[in-house]
Parts: structure tokens; sequence; C-alpha cells
């Protein structure tokens, strides 16, 4: 380990003027080849992340990626490219590809940039950018305290798959032949841990993480090796349940996939293709009507900030869900067109979003639900977007008498996404805040759980 | 094969003006006293796709990367650095970091390098030249038109054409320099139908290693999209599928993704060496029904998980994983074979210059029984026929995997009946594949659609087996 990082080195502040430079150059590039209107994104990312295992170092990787991706308009026509080689004259033969492709697409009346004046006039500082000066020997001191404290939680840990550190710098730039050209700076960093217990039924293994934009925002090494650790044991054993209809719990972080999934299904690229369980769903009830969806993209050091969505569109507060009701779908500027409605600056996804409703401490909602299925992790991709349906592999605890009473595997749980949503009945008030998708979790009130 | 590297050569050096000499004295940094082996994988690759919605080819995207991998292990350990330049300044710099796992010492001499000779199994032009433009549109509107003329209740058709181009280059300090060539080509359609207000998708999709005439012509493409309005139609009538454990028959083909699941992952090296899988430490034991003998095999020609050598250089090659129910052998690549005294079987793959190598597998399937598929129908008194899938997943420490149904029947007193709702299968790898009762005699490999993805990395495989029953596994359907 004589080496230093030869990353840390790297500020992506510095370099950010020449990236800036090298979108300006592409979009009059694009002019050049007699493009009615073009628009470029350009990343750049470095980092560094290692791994241990069993107390050794296992793997030390530097990442260090450039992209670029350009879209030109011909009228109404369009074509894209994109490359990691930022030499000048493979830039110039890809903007000449995406040239080239738009001689060949037809012409589509929804195609074009989004409105100038839809345009952020100015960034607000989401303060993302917290570059974290560490180096391989220091990284590796804490995944393997993270690791240790993981290891040492349970005579019946027996096997570990490593513990990491990862350290994340990124510059994005996006602009468009308006004269709009937006940049930000973030910073995010990890530590994970995955651990193996073992007793006389076998293996099972659940893991922890903590990620932040600001290092010193992160969790412990010790607090995250010693959950991935209690989560291992807790898995031990599990037994199987009757097959029947049932009430079922999802910890917060598999009801993020509920609420991702209602997103999809209200998400302007299902509408328009005709793929979503909840077409014509705007203004009606689709949810219990205690909840809410709510979206802040401007909040400050979060994962899921961001001044502008991928078209160059500011970002603003808004709520998906009104006590229940579509209160706006997630649109793009394409697929607003296509609907007949106006962006709701959502290309390319969604900004820290929250579920809200009537929320119970953890305790008080096992008491409520009597008895069923806790969920703590889901397997498959069992969701049929169409017709809603639900069919997935699940993992968790037997609740009884209002308690958790014992692991369960093996098991599935099965509904429709629409009666799903309509009967949620409680929050808890245990929110995941590390994610884009922030949810506590979710009672649903019934649905078939099978086993053998 | 020498000219097929001395290609690959002119594409990935030349322009930076590098050549054999410097690229030794590269490895020659990278194994130093205590590195036991440094290599680095140059890549290139083209990909164009094309997608047509709402009747108009509405979108076309082209890319271009580059780069080179360059990794240095010692023991267990592994430094890894990457570079989008391909320069020998960054080239450099990348090893420097590479090599930085491992204390400063002595460079030792690389032992001298010697071309890995492999069989062509597939073509070496880029497929996205092997169709002008025109064709390419034409083509995706002919599809549009035969989709929507198979059914007045299809609303909805989305194609999709895509063709890459791969060309690599590794060389590494135990003498390995292996070069390939690797077209890849896919056509998807995806069609929503409705009647009555109820609204279905369908999916067929297919491609593999070759020019884009395999699924330009027309039998194939046309196929595709009567198949995808054919799998929506049958949804349409779909019922509730029932929950709990009962007797499945499995069609031939794609639903070998059970095997993906159920047994390929957890027979992958790296997982074995560490003892987190739960195959770990068994072989020659029984681990599935005397009727099972399970291979992967990258060596068949033009399929989409096939390579004629892998990211390592390693010929691909058939590694037989399971014999008549016996466990016979795992998966690897070279890091996992030295620290396991074996060998690698070929299956060494990365997603791209970017990543690091792992056991991996390419195309996996179940070798042909006896039963005739009908008898295998007829023995079934209540049970499940499911011939389509959409993906799966694995646990591979507790052995619970899952794989989604998205075209099912009932089967009642031995006939196939009415169609069900798609739903999750779920089991523990090991168990289900010891009550597999029968096998069928009509081995068929998927069309050419996986992708198959492992700690974030994704790759194309295949995979295949000929009909099979399993006595009792868990169906996750609604109708408890």
């Amino acid at each position: 380990m004589a080496k230093e990082n030869p990353n840390s080195s790297i500020d992506l502040s510095e370099r950010a003027p020449l990236l800036k430079k090298l979108v300006a150059d592409i979009l009059e590039e694009a002019v050049k080849l007699g493009a009615s209107a073009a628009e470029v994104s350009a990343s750049e990312d470095v980092g560094l992340s290692v791994t241990v295992r069993k107390g050794e170092l296992e793997t030390v990787e530097f990442n260090q990626d450039r992209g670029f991706g350009i879209t030109l308009y011909f009228g109404q026509r369009k074509g894209s490219a994109s490359t990691s080689d930022s030499s000048p004259e493979v830039i110039a033969r890809t903007v000449q590809a995406a040239a080239n492709i738009a001689r060949y697409t037809q012409e589509d009346a929804c195609n074009g940039l989004a409105k100038p004046e839809l345009m952020p006039e100015a960034l607000v500082d989401l303060d993302l950018y917290h570059p974290w000066n560490t180096d391989a020997q220091a990284a590796e001191a804490l995944a393997l305290a993270c690791e240790a404290a993981g290891l040492n939680h349970d005579s019946r840990i027996k096997n570990s798959d490593g513990a990491q550190v990862s350290v994340q710098q990124s510059s994005r730039v996006y602009g468009n032949s308006h004269g709009f050209i937006g940049h930000y700076l973030s910073t995010r960093h990890g530590m994970s841990c995955v651990l193996i217990a073992e007793d006389d039924n076998g293996m099972q293994r659940d893991h922890w993480y903590t990620t932040a934009r600001d290092p010193s925002l992160l969790e412990t090494p010790e607090a995250v090796g010693k959950e991935a650790g209690r989560r291992s044991v807790a898995r031990l054993s599990p037994r199987k349940v009757p097959t029947g209809h049932f009430p079922v719990l999802f910890c917060p972080q598999m009801s993020s996939g509920l609420v991702s999934h209602f997103l999809g299904a209200i998400s302007g690229g299902s509408l328009y293709r005709n793929a979503s369980f909840l077409m014509d769903s705007l203004g009606s009830s689709v949810m219990s009507d205690h909840l809410s969806l709510e979206e802040e993209p401007h909040l400050p050091k979060q994962i899921g900030s961001a001044g502008f969505d991928s078209d160059g569109v500011a970002t603003r507060d808004k709520a998906f869900v009104t006590g229940g009701i579509v209160a706006s779908y997630v649109l793009s500027n394409y697929s607003a067109r296509r609907l007949g409605l106006e962006t709701t600056g959502n290309a390319g996804g969604v900004f820290n979003v929250t579920l809200k409703g009537n929320e119970k401490p953890f305790a008080e909602l096992l008491k409520t639900m009597g008895g069923g299925l806790y969920v703590t992790e889901l397997m498959g991709q069992g969701v049929n977007g169409v017709t809603g349906d639900y069919s997935r592999g699940a993992t968790g605890f037997w609740v009884e008498n209002g308690e958790l009473a014992y692991p369960v595997e093996g098991v599935t749980i099965a509904s429709n996404l629409k009666d799903m949503l309509l009967d949620i009945q409680y929050l808890g008030d245990d929110f995941d805040l590390r994610g884009n998708i922030r949810t506590p979790s979710v009672l649903v009130g019934e649905m078939t759980v099978a086993s053998n | 094969m020498s000219d097929l590297l001395e290609e690959v050569q002119r594409n990935l050096w030349a322009p930076a003006e590098i050549d054999e000499r410097e690229v030794e004295k590269l490895l020659g940094r990278l194994s130093n006293g205590a590195i036991d082996f440094g290599e680095l994988f140059f890549q290139h690759q083209r990909a164009e796709s094309w997608t047509l919605e709402d009747e108009i080819v509405r979108e076309g995207s082209f890319s271009v990367d580059r780069g080179v991998g360059v990794r240095a292990v010692s023991g267990e350990k592994t430094g890894f650095a990457y570079t989008e330049e391909i320069s020998l300044s960054a080239l450099m710099s990348a090893t420097e970091a590479a090599r930085s796992i491992a204390r400063q010492g002595q460079n030792r001499r690389v032992a001298a390098s010697h071309p890995v000779q492999a069989e062509r199994i597939y073509p070496m032009g880029d497929p996205i030249d092997s169709l002008s433009e025109e064709a390419k549109v034409a083509l995706l509107q002919r599809v549009d038109r035969a989709a929507r003329a198979e059914d007045p209740r299809v609303k909805e058709v989305t194609v999709r054409l895509s063709a890459s181009h791969e060309s690599m280059l590794v060389v590494a300090t135990d003498g390995t320099l292996g070069a390939d060539m690797r077209p890849l080509v896919r056509m998807d359609v995806s069609v929503i139908v409705e009647h009555n207000g109820r609204r279905e998708r369908g999916f067929a999709g297919g491609g593999g290693r070759s020019p884009l005439s395999r699924v330009a012509d027309d039998d194939f493409a046309m196929g595709l999209a009567s198949e995808a309005v054919r799998t929506a139609l049958v949804n349409l009538e779909a019922e509730p599928s029932p929950a709990g454990a009962m007797t499945v028959v499995l069609g031939p083909g794609w639903p070998g993704v059970l095997l993906h699941e159920a047994v390929g992952h957890g027979l992958e090296g790296d997982f074995n060496r560490k003892g987190t899988s739960a195959f770990a430490n068994r072989i020659g034991e029984q681990v599935a029904s005397p009727l099972c003998t399970v291979v992967d095999d990258g060596s068949i020609h033009g399929r989409r998980g096939s390579l004629s050598l892998d990211d390592e250089g390693t010929v691909s090659q058939e590694t037989v994983l399971i014999e008549n129910g016996i466990l016979c052998g795992y998966l690897q690549d070279k890091l996992n074979a030295r620290l396991m005294n074996t060998q690698s079987t070929g299956n060494g793959r990365r997603q791209s210059y970017a990543y690091l190598p792992m056991p991996r597998m390419t195309n996996t399937f179940m070798r042909a029984g006896k039963h005739d598929p009908e008898e295998i129908i007829a023995s079934v008194k209540k049970g499940i026929y499911a011939v389509n899938f959409g993906g799966g997943q694995v646990d591979i420490t507790s052995g619970q995997f899952v794989f989604s149904m998205t075209e099912a029947y009932l089967i009642e007193n031995g006939r196939v009946t009415r169609p069900v709702k798609g739903a999750t299968l779920i089991g523990s790898g090991p168990e289900v594949m010891t009550r597999i009762s029968m096998v069928g005699n009509d081995l068929k490999l998927d069309e050419g659609v996986g992708v198959c993805g492992k700690d974030g990395q994704s790759i194309p495989v295949g995979v295949g087996q000929p009909t099979l029953k399993i006595d009792e596994v868990t169906v996750g359907g609604t109708q408890a």
C-alpha cells in the first residue's frame, strides 16, 4: 500500500469549466451540421472503492468515467449518439453519427426541446458536493472496522461476503441550443457490509449500508457492521407458514418498491403507450385517503436532489398524490406533449419523493396488524405494470399476537397493485431517508400468501 | 486467429501508437515481486439501436466506447483501475494504481506471450454495417404492420432492433495473448392488446452473435410479431392463478431460466471458494434428481451466450455442472481457479473494461431426457403448465430462488385447459432440483434474449431445457 490513491488528487470542480466548454463546443458543431435544435449531456465521475473480506483487503478499484450524450433535431426528426471518448475527432464523429441517424428516423410532431422559459434562471446551491479526502488505506481501515463489528456481533456469524467503502465525485452538465447550460457537482459516499450466519438449519445472508452526500453524515462502521450481523442472525431457522389471505407489512426498504411501481404507472411513458394500470387516473382516488406523495427536489444534501431534469426543465416541489387522489402525473417534455399536457419537470425520473399518511410507531403497527407477514426482502420481477398484477417472492417474519414470532422464507405474496394501494391502512414512523423514494413501513390489509 | 489478432491490434493499439514492446513493459510493471497475476484488457465497442413506436421509427441511437482495464492480483487481493483513454501515459497511471495493492518489489520477467488459438464460432464482421439504414427502418415497419395485421385487438406495437460489435484484446503476465471480435444482434417486439376494457402486454424477442440477416429474415421477424400478439391474447383470457404448493410442468427453451437461478449462480466459483453458496463443498453429492444433467457451454455456434474465448483469454468449453444428479463442477475464472487449485473453465466474463471479471454463465441448459412432452402433461392430475417466463432471481446462500411465469395454463386430469395469470414460482434450488420427476426429449435453447446481472454487471447469456416436471413447487397466485 505504498502508492497514494492517484485519483485523490483529482478535484472535479477544477475540471468543470472544461466539461462545460466541451458541451458548448458540441452544441456549436451540431448547429454547423444544420441541426435545428440540439441537446447535450456530459458527465464525469471519479472514485474509489475498497472491499475487505474476513479481515483482509480484497479489492481496490479506482474508477474514472466520462460520457457524452448528444441528441440532434432536424425539424421533427431526431437522432442520438453517445461516447465515452472525449477526443475531438471521436466527438465530431459522434455528432455526425447522430445527424446520420436523424436522416432515417421519421417525423414525430412531439419531438423537440422544452420551452426556454421552463429552464431555471439561476441554479440553487443544493449542497451536494462534499469530497471525502480519504485514500485506499483509510478506506480499508474503515471497512475492516465495519466487518469486524459485524463478525463479532454474534457467534452464529460464520462467514462474510465482505465490507465495502466507496468514495465518489461526479460532475454533470446539460446544455441545449436554447443557450441553457446547467451544471452541478455532487458526491456520494457509502459503506456496506454483507454477513452470513449459520446454524443447524443452514446459512442466511443479510446486509446493511449507509450512504450520504457528506461523509460526516455516514453511520459509523460499527453501526453498519452490527446491523448487518443482527439482520443475518435474525433470519436463521426460517419456518413455513400456511397458505391463505393475511395482512402484509412491508419494511421501509421494501415499501419504496410499492411507491416506485405506482410512480411507474403514472409516468408519461407508461400512459401514452397504454401500458399502465392507472390510465386516466388524474383526479381519481387510487390510494387510501390518508396518503399523500410529495416531491421536494431542492432538499439540501439529499440523494435525489436536482435543480433541473434531463430536459433542462427546472424542478419544483409538488404532490403526485393528495388525500389518495392523483394530483400530478410524472411527465417529461416529450411524454407531456404526447398526452396533451405540460411537462412536470420529471424527465429522467422523480426527485426526493416522500410517502406521508397516518403514522404509528412500529410496535403499535404490529399490534394493529395482529397477525400476518412482515416482509423484509422481496425477490423477482413478478409485477405486471399493464394490469397491476403483483406476485413476488418474500422473506421476513411471521407476526402473531401483535409481535414478531419467527423468520419466514420461501413464500410468495400476491394481489393487484390497484387493490393494494387502496388497502394501505397505516404507515410506520420509521422512514428510510437514504434513497430517492422515502418511505416508512407500510401495512397492506390483505394479500395472498403462498407457501408449501 | 492470427489475422483476427492483427486486426484487433490494429484497431486498439495503432491509433494510440502502442505496440507489443510497450505492452510488455506495462506487464513488467504489473508483475513486481508480490503480484501473482497482472492483466490488461483492451476493448472497443460500437452499438446501435432503432425503435419504432406508434407506427413511426422515432428513435435511433449510436454509441462508441473504448478503454482499457488493468488488474493486478496478489493472493486474494485485487487492484483494479481503468481508463477510457488508450494512450501510453493513461495506461501507465492505471497500471500504477492497480499495482498499488502490493508492496514494491523487483520486477519479474513476464512469461512469453503466446496467442490463444480458439475456434471461430461467429462471424467477425460488424453487424451494424450488415444492413443499410433504409433496410433497418423498412424492417421495423414491416414487423409493426405484421403485428397489427394479426388481430384487431392490437393497440400498441413497439419494435426495437439492436446491434453491437465488440473488439477485445487481453494480455496477461501468464503469457496469455487473446483477441476476439464479437457481434451481437437482437430484435424485440412488444404489444399491448385491449378487449372489453381489459389490457395485456405480450412480448417476443430473439437474436444472437451473427449479422443482422438473422433477425431481418422475414420468417424470423414476422414470427416474433405473431408470437408477441399470441402471448398477449392468451393473457387477455387468463384467470387468477392458484396459490400454494403444486406440480408444475415447465415448457422447453426459455423456462431454462430455472437452471440459471436454481443451480447456475450457486455453482459459480467465487461463491464456492468463499463458502457462501448453498452448494459449497458438495462436489460428488446428489443435488438433483438422477434424471438431471446440467451443462454450461460457451462454445455453441452463434448463440447469445457464446464466446470463442472468455474475457480472460481462456477458450470456451462445455462444463458439466451436474451429471445424473451428482454435482461435478463449478464455473471458474482464473482468480478463483487458482485459489481453488483447479483450471479456469472459460467463464471469466466482465460487462466491459470498466469492471472486474468474475465467474459467469454462458449458455446453461439441461440435456434431454427420454419422455415425450405429451406423456409428461398426461401424467399430471392437477397442476400448472408454464411455457414462458419473465426473469428470476436467487439468494445463493439460502438457495431460495424465484422465477416469474408470463404464460401459464392449468393442467386438469392430464390435459392443458385454461390460461392463468402470471405468478412467481419460489423454491430452494437444491430441493426443487431433487423433485424433478420427468425430463422430456425435446431440448430447446432460448431465442436469445437473456441478460444476467451479478454485482452490478450485466452480460448476455443463454438458457435452455427440455420439458420438465417438478413434483412440488410453490406457486404464488392469488387463489388460496
